[in-house]
């Protein structure tokens, strides 16, 4: 919303500076996006009348004024624009004026002693587009200050309106808020009856009462062809960022402007048969006042005639029946259409216009009858003509029941100790009636606050008038509770920070990629396109967090990084359901698997590499890796990792076939688990200490080389002796000494009692049993 | 040879003796079973018994001496050892340690971090909520209908099968307050999608909701609490705040949060756009339409909610001034907030 602060000063004289006001507008809720002065700073340029001009006799584009620019001697300027005539009236800086960019002194223009300047308004900064020098009207007055002549010392104000301050999209919404604000009298523009000189009036029929309560229409004759809108309209309107069209569509414009009802003006020759408002038909089409055809379809709320729609109700009137140049004869609307029968139309149909923008979010709905009255009077008081009666169709908006209002309730809720005198004294101001009741108050709602429905829509007014600023800030006191500190969770934090100190790199990367890449990562659940995406890299929500990785992988080797180790936690996407959304965690290594040094064998970071970095991630509990297969990675170096018998998730080497697809010298390695899963531990539990020592044996078996060491570790954790207390492989070798095909695996047994010291003999048999189980189970033999 | 040579010869052979195994060779010659000591003690017995006992104390003398004398060259040689051995041993203590270096938090984490554990430390606990949303929560519920010309405010991602991307981190408010009594004290970070890319905008990026319902948590506490909250989130004593009426469908009374530019210090500078103020969070007191949602008794119940954008924050401080930068993972700037 813009409009110009004279404008809003003559309906309230507030005696603010514009700084002033602008703050309080802001600290008001109604928050000024810009306050830009109508013309910038410049001093001492008068109206002035040239008197004569005649050629430079040094120079062929200059000419010599003689200029009349107040009550003293004509002034010889020096002029170049072409249009500088006698009897022009023009803009004339005097000697010692300052313009924006020029101080005006006297001078000698190719010999001849100029007085001043004439002044184009793109040179006093009004017009950018200006040409020439600009063009008074003839009845300016000779000598006066240009800036007092043309109401210069103006500010266009926009505003930022919140959509549920509709009553404030008008000069007069605004003023009636200052009013509140500071209690300066309101000045209403002049609503009264104009008497009907004609009997002239056309029929009207409501066929859609509900979206369309309320139609005023008046006839009104013999406007004058000629007349041209007068200059201070022409100056509010333009400063409230709108240009001047035709008498009566800027009588109309300036209506709703200054009052917020929205009006139309139809040439009264081109109507046919009686005006209706109802609901669009199937197939029809309007052809809208800005050039475009569109479609109407159901729900689309018309103003029509016999000869079918002539306007897209409160949103744009139809090219067909418009007003122009040679119209004489108007038939005027002032309607009141409901938000539901407007909101969501225009957009539909690609527009947005002062008119749907109001509707949308409501307009007084008691205002059509007022708004005929003060246009009609602006028309004839500009274009002449005689008016007919109004004819007022439609129930009317319902009447509004009045709202409870309990001051104990606002004082809770706020956290204030206003008095009831105060509150009911805001209301007031508001312009809300204000009845005692059992429990509080009972609020009479003014038509034009239609966004005050219930109790809350009070206490905030009340808040907003009172200030916000002048409500206490409380410091929390005591009864604080402490936050429950579960130790079966790790915080998110906490695997963040392992990773971090393990020297990844976090990463955040959109949820949204495209739908090749995640069809490349995606491991199960459904694709889950976008509708509307902002392109097509990014249409899709992504399966797996690998490809978002991969995709930061490929940017930083493009941008010089050679070694890269990377982690995301974030959601996957497998169904649109709740559920569905899984928080996961994933990690990608590249590159050498130290950073470059002096001290250490250079080697590629490999899966054994990344697998050590999830083991910590899921220390202490009990993880199994499987052999199997993943979209993304290579099928021979993938495992499914299993926790504690939960499938949490994969780690792996990218495919050969990803790893040239997307351009690597060598196969990243990545992981992704699920979050939760990582989440979950166990808090510890004592189990006593060993009051004897363990002891150490070492066993070298020779197995299929194809056995995983996870399945003999399975057969070892399901039968080895009471006395082995832990039994790990601590060497894997093939080649020399060892047959084709097989591989030699060297474990350490820790042997232990609780209750004893073992014996030679306990060992022995302890070392012969999970031998035994070896041969038998898994096809071992012993080392030689 | 006179006990005088032997106490020289030690001196000087000691002297010489380069190594504790030489020195222990060296030793024998003189303190050995037939060392020229050992000679002498055994020359006593052919002494008259009256010379005894002074030739005696004279021996043990020099004995006393050549032992001391042993005793300091091997200090002497040991000490000589172990310096050779600690000059063979030395480093460049100036060379970088072994192994892996540090990794780093993305800074939309590290702030966020920031923010639940200021707010964790008022007792408010972490919740978190889907980011494939339904129309009911991410809109109606929160008090926002079909054709609201607020849903505008919002330009948002739709799914093919109707289902949305979370315009705000508002619907777990929602979400909670279903399945939890008051009173609930918690934040909801998380992402947040709106259709949108410009240079100011991403279409993904983060919030964190607040919500604190109680019986008696007024817009004062709200403003407290905030105020509180953003003083010690750019460590300013006395940031200078203010509250402007704002809307939001889900909160009412609504308000907009400003904070004294904490770039120039309220002077005025490009990225207050001169006015000396930053919109940093929305708010207000949780509308009585959500509660009715939820099944909450908004008579006995009330409270406050806000939103505030994480990036924003991040930017503010840390002087970050290309919102975009937070997701190209570009490790030269990933590396800055180590």
């Amino acid at each position: 919303m813009q409009f110009s602060e004279h404008w809003l000063n003559s309906l309230v004289s507030h005696g603010l500076a514009s700084d002033r006001l602008g703050h309080l507008l802001t600290m008001a809720g109604l928050e000024v996006e810009a306050l830009e002065p109508a013309a910038p700073a410049f001093t001492q340029v008068v109206v002035a009348e040239i008197l004569s001009a005649e050629r430079h006799p040094n120079a062929d584009r200059l000419q010599v004024c003689q200029v009349q620019a107040g009550e003293g001697a004509p002034l010889t300027v020096v002029c170049g624009a072409p249009n500088a005539r006698a009897g022009l009236r023009t803009a004339c800086a005097l000697v010692g004026a300052s313009l924006p960019g020029i101080a005006i002194k006297q001078a000698k223009v190719r010999g001849v002693e100029s007085f001043g300047m004439l002044c184009s308004a793109k040179e006093l900064g009004i017009d950018e587009n200006a040409a020439g020098i600009m063009e008074l009207p003839g009845d300016a007055p000779v000598g006066a200050s240009l800036r007092d002549y043309l109401a210069l010392d103006d500010q266009r104000i926009t505003l930022k309106l919140t959509p549920n301050r509709g009553d404030c999209l008008s000069v007069l919404g605004i003023a009636r808020e200052v009013a509140a604000l500071t209690g300066a009298p309101l000045v209403e523009p002049d609503c009264t009856s104009v008497p009907s000189a004609l009997p002239d009036t056309y029929p009207v029929t409501l066929e859609a009462e509900t979206a369309c309560p309320r139609y005023c229409g008046r006839v009104i004759r013999g406007i004058n062809p000629a007349a041209f809108t007068p200059e201070w309209m022409v100056r509010r309107l333009e400063r409230s960022g709108l240009r001047p069209i035709h008498p009566v569509v800027d009588v109309t414009n300036y209506v709703l402007l200054e009052l917020g009802q929205p009006m139309h003006g139809f040439d009264l020759a081109k109507l046919a048969g009686p005006v209706r408002a109802r609901l669009a038909k199937p197939g029809e089409a309007l052809d809208l006042l800005n050039g475009q055809r569109i479609e109407l379809v159901a729900g689309n709320l018309v103003i029509a005639d016999d000869s079918g729609p002539l306007a897209l109700a409160g949103i744009m009137g139809g090219t067909a029946s418009s007003v122009s140049p040679a119209t004489t004869d108007i038939f005027l609307e002032a309607a009141h259409f409901t938000p539901d029968a407007v909101a969501g139309r225009a957009r539909s149909h690609g527009l947005s216009t002062d008119s749907s923008h109001r509707f949308e979010r409501g307009v007084d709905p008691e205002l059509p009858a007022r708004a005929m009255e003060r246009a009609t009077r602006l028309i004839l008081d500009i274009c002449g003509g005689q008016c007919g009666p109004v004819v007022n169709v439609g129930p009317g908006a319902q009447a509004r029941p009045p709202v409870g209002f309990r001051p104990d309730r606002a004082r809770r809720v706020i956290g204030f100790d206003l008095e009831d005198g105060a509150m009911a004294t805001i209301l007031v101001r508001l312009g809300m009636g204000v009845q005692v009741s059992v429990d509080g108050f009972s609020v009479t709602v003014p038509s034009h606050r239609f966004d005050i429905t219930r109790e809350v829509d009070l206490i905030e007014e009340v808040a907003r008038v009172h200030g916000y600023d002048a409500i206490p800030a409380k410091v929390l006191g005591g009864g604080q509770v402490m936050l429950p500190a579960g130790e079966g969770v790790r915080t998110l934090m906490d695997l963040k920070n392992l990773l971090v100190a393990r020297g990844y790199q976090e990463n955040i990367t959109y949820s949204f990629i495209s739908e090749e890449l995640d069809g490349d990562f995606r491991a199960g659940g459904e694709s889950l396109p976008l509708l509307n995406p902002i392109a097509s890299q990014m249409g899709v929500m992504r399966g797996s967090l690998l490809g978002g990785l991969v995709q930061a992988l490929r940017h930083n080797l493009n941008h010089g990084q050679e070694r890269m180790r990377t982690f995301e936690a974030g959601r996957a996407f497998l169904s649109a359901e709740a559920n569905g959304q899984p928080r996961r965690m994933a990690a990608l290594a590249y590159g050498l698997n130290r950073p470059e040094q002096w001290g250490e064998e250079k080697r590629h970071a490999d899966f054994f590499d990344l697998r050590a970095d999830l083991d910590a991630l899921l220390y202490p509990r009990q993880v199994r890796y499987q052999a199997d297969t993943h979209p993304a990675l290579h099928p021979g170096q993938c495992a499914r990792v299993t926790v504690e018998d939960v499938a949490a998730g994969w780690i792996g080497t990218l495919h050969p076939r990803l790893t040239q697809k997307y351009g690597f010298q060598r196969a990243p390695v990545l992981f992704e688990v699920d979050l939760d899963v990582l989440l979950a531990r166990a808090a510890p539990r004592y189990q006593g200490m060993p009051r004897f020592p363990a002891v150490r044996r070492d066993l070298a078996v020779v197995v299929d080389a194809a056995l995983p060491l996870g399945d003999i570790d399975a057969v070892l954790a399901a039968g080895k002796p009471a006395l082995v207390s832990e039994i790990t492989c601590f060497d894997v070798y093939q080649g020399q000494g060892i047959e084709a095909g097989k591989k030699s695996l060297a474990f350490k047994m820790l042997l232990q009692h609780t209750e004893k010291t073992l014996t030679d003999s306990e060992i022995e048999g302890a070392k012969a049993q999970v031998l035994e189980l070896l041969t038998k189970r898994c096809n071992a033999t012993l080392r030689g | 040879m006179n006990l005088d040579d032997i106490l020289s010869e030690a001196q000087r052979d000691f002297a010489a003796a380069a190594s504790l195994p030489i020195l222990d060779q060296v030793k024998a010659r003189f303190l050995g079973k037939s060392g020229a000591i050992t000679e002498q003690m055994k020359g006593l017995g052919g002494l008259p018994p009256e010379e005894r006992k002074a030739a005696g104390a004279r021996i043990n003398q020099v004995k006393d001496q050549v032992e001391a004398l042993l005793r300091a060259r091997r200090d002497a040689i040991q000490a000589e050892e172990l310096a050779r051995q600690l000059a063979a041993e030395s480093l460049d203590v100036t060379l970088p340690g072994r192994g892996e270096g540090m990794g780093g938090l993305h800074p939309v984490t590290r702030t966020l971090a920031r923010i639940e554990h200021l707010f964790a430390s008022i007792g408010f606990s972490v919740a978190d909520g889907p980011e494939v949303e339904s129309d009911f929560y991410n809109f109606t519920a929160l008090n926002i209908p079909e054709n609201h010309p607020a849903r505008a405010m919002h330009d948002t991602f739709y799914l093919k099968d109707g289902h949305l991307l979370r315009t705000h981190t508002s619907p777990v408010q929602v979400r909670f307050m279903e399945n939890n009594p008051p009173p609930i004290r918690i934040i909801a970070p998380g992402r947040v999608y709106r259709c949108d890319s410009d240079v100011t905008h991403t279409p993904m990026f983060h919030q964190v909701e607040g919500l604190w319902v109680d019986e008696s948590v007024s817009f004062a506490d709200l403003k407290g609490v905030l105020a509180d909250f953003m003083g010690r989130f750019f460590e300013r004593n006395n940031l200078p705040v203010r509250f402007r009426p704002s809307f939001f469908p889900f909160t009412e009374p609504s308000a907009e949060m400003d904070i004294g530019c904490v770039i120039c210090n309220g002077a005025g500078c490009r990225v207050c756009s001169h006015t000396g103020w930053l919109e940093v969070l929305g708010c207000g007191m949780v509308h009585p339409n959500v509660f009715g949602h939820v099944g909450i008794d908004g008579e006995r119940y009330q409270g406050f909610a806000f939103g505030l954008g994480v990036e924003r924050l991040a930017m503010l401080r840390y002087g970050v001034d290309d919102l975009r930068l937070f997701f190209e993972n570009d490790l030269r700037f990933l590396r800055q907030f180590a």
